[in-house]
């Protein structure tokens, strides 16, 4: 039975992400409705609020600064939350997993396609703010055909981390610990609100190993005009969160259900 | 190398091998052995029963067929080949109904049976069709709109029956189909089950609904301690195991029946359980007619089951288990 349980993933995974697709499609309105509505608030109460005291930041109207920030942290937040709560509905409520194990699809399908689907999903969301924060004159949209990419890293990498933390959990109440301990933390300290340098020089090291904080140095210059600096090593710091783990994911994954 | 989908071209017609073939499985964990040397096979067209108490093996050996345990040792083959050497471990030609509950409620009825054709990657046109033909087929035409939400026990059963025939597999798993159900609900699902065996599906069920075995299946296999224990046609098993008739006893005070043992000798086997003495025998007449003399007696005379089999193989005391 190894090549069952070792084969790539390949079409299957496509099968899952429409599936997602078909379910999101359902709630539509809500959905839009969150995406949309969270970041005007956002922009509104930090960007023109808080603003108003900070006056220009990096050399740039302060709503500009944060838009930027807000659609990688957005980014994090909806794939995180895709790869939490929702994954672990499929795969411990509603045993929509092993429903799928039960046809060709094998483990590795089911976590292409929910990280792919977390992956769109985040950028969905950050897709929505470039949206609002444009109507405020916040993005320049110059070189958001790479930004975009960079957006469905982010997401990828966010969502295979979460995935990872599923296959461990027991219950959602598990799901606090990563929330208060991971993303919160990236939240404040990797940039999305005020430059890294402003920060201890220790605390700068711990930001630059955290994926957000990539993440944010690749799309602050992207969507505000520019071309940033070091793009290999913040593209391979985030390639290689995706890619480990996406492989946890999957052998976590394939720990817990096939038994 | 996608062309498993359509169907059985591999299988040799000139040496007829079962559909499903087990052999010598075993599986451990840690110290817990759940299945020892288990081996049984399923002939083409067949129904099979697993029948056993819980824990005793019988989702477990459901998981191993699937893919989602793999045995310590031991082979599985379908139509003749090691399920390794399946693409996808077989499961284009093999359907699962799973003992939970694992319809998608995020999707109404027929959007379940469209959303599972996808994972065959049948195309779409085959899967509305189908979808229709099954849906008649297990009396949920009316329900095709209806959120999962909506419906009873009896007809999500038989529509996690219906989806998992979407792609025309040849082998129908089953784990513990019926459990829950009403007795109407359990009627019609064994109608379809015996209408899917003519059409050809070859089916494995596990249950502990005696009757259940009884009245669908060509050969039970009695499941114990991860071993088969007896295996035969349900009628043969019952012959072979209890001779005629099945007397029970109880006394109307609780008190243990027949204390004295007089029955010792004047009938072919007997066997206590808690406050019942059963007494088996082709002609119970004589022994009847001495205990309904007592007034304290409550008695009971009726054909053997396969229940009786099952009890005197693997005990009559409960037993607590996990599967």
């Amino acid at each position: 039975m190894m090549r069952r349980h070792y084969a790539l993933p390949g079409w299957g995974a496509l099968a899952l992400l429409r599936r997602n697709f078909l379910v999101w499609r359902k709630l539509l309105l809500p959905s839009l409705l969150g995406n949309f509505v969270d970041p005007l608030l956002y922009l509104l109460a930090l960007g023109y609020g808080l603003g108003h005291f900070v006056g220009r930041m990096e050399g740039m109207p302060y709503i500009t600064f944060i838009a930027s920030g807000i659609v990688a942290s957005s980014a994090m937040n909806t794939a995180t939350f895709e790869g939490l709560y929702s994954a672990y509905t499929r795969m411990a409520v509603q045993n929509t997993y092993l429903a799928i194990l039960a046809t060709p699809l094998q483990i590795g399908d089911i976590v292409l396609g929910e990280l792919l689907w977390c992956a769109i999903k985040g950028t969905i969301s950050a897709v929505a703010i470039i949206l609002v924060a444009s109507f405020f004159g916040a993005i320049d949209w110059r070189w958001l055909p790479l930004a975009l990419p960079v957006i469905l890293l982010t997401g990828f990498s966010f969502g295979a981390i979460a995935l990872a933390f599923t296959a461990l959990s027991r219950s959602y109440d598990f799901f606090m610990y990563y929330f208060t301990l991971a993303v919160t933390p990236m939240f404040l300290f990797c940039g999305v609100f005020y430059p890294l340098k402003t920060l201890p020089l220790l605390a700068q090291e711990i930001a630059l190993v955290l994926p957000l904080t990539h993440a944010v140095l690749l799309l602050r210059p992207l969507l505000t005009g520019q071309l940033p600096s070091n793009v290999w090593l913040h593209l391979g710091v985030l390639l290689a969160y995706a890619l480990a783990a996406y492989l946890l994911a999957a052998y976590l994954l394939r720990r817990r259900l096939l038994r | 190398m996608r062309n498993w989908v359509r169907g059985s071209m591999l299988r040799n017609p000139a040496v007829p091998s079962p559909r499903l073939e087990l052999a010598g499985l075993a599986k451990s964990y840690g110290q817990r052995a759940v299945l020892r040397d288990l081996s049984f096979s399923v002939g083409v067209g067949e129904c099979h029963a697993l029948l056993g108490p819980n824990g005793a093996g019988k989702s477990t050996t459901i998981r191993c067929i699937q893919g989602l345990t793999r045995p310590d040792v031991g082979n599985i083959c379908l139509d003749g080949r090691p399920l390794a050497d399946w693409p996808a471990g077989g499961h284009a030609r093999m359907g699962v109904v799973a003992q939970q509950d694992q319809l998608d409620p995020d999707f109404t009825v027929e959007e379940n049976l469209w959303t599972y054709g996808r994972y065959f990657r049948l195309p779409t046109a085959l899967i509305r069709q189908r979808s229709r033909e099954l849906l008649a087929f297990m009396a949920l035409e009316e329900f095709a709109q209806r959120p999962i939400q909506s419906l009873s026990g009896g007809m999500r059963r038989r529509l996690s029956v219906a989806r998992a025939l979407i792609h025309q597999p040849q082998l129908l798993l089953l784990d513990e189909p019926t459990t829950g159900l009403d007795p109407q609900a359990r009627h019609l699902l064994w109608q379809r089950l015996r209408t899917l065996q003519r059409e050809g599906v070859t089916l494995l069920l596990t249950t502990h609904y005696l009757d259940e075995a009884e009245r669908l299946a060509d050969r039970v296999g009695i499941l114990q301690h991860g071993s088969i224990l007896a295996e035969d046609a349900p009628v043969a098993m019952i012959q072979k195991h209890i001779p005629g008739e099945v007397l029970e006893l109880r006394r109307r005070d609780g008190a243990l029946p027949d204390a004295e043992n007089w029955h010792q000798g004047r009938v072919a086997a007997a066997e206590r359980s808690g406050d019942t003495l059963f007494l088996f025998d082709p002609q119970p007449e004589r022994v009847r007619a001495h205990f309904a003399a007592d007034p304290e007696y409550q008695l009971l005379q009726r054909p053997a089951t396969l229940e009786d089999v099952f009890l005197r193989l693997t005990g009559r005391e409960l037993r607590e288990g996990e599967e």
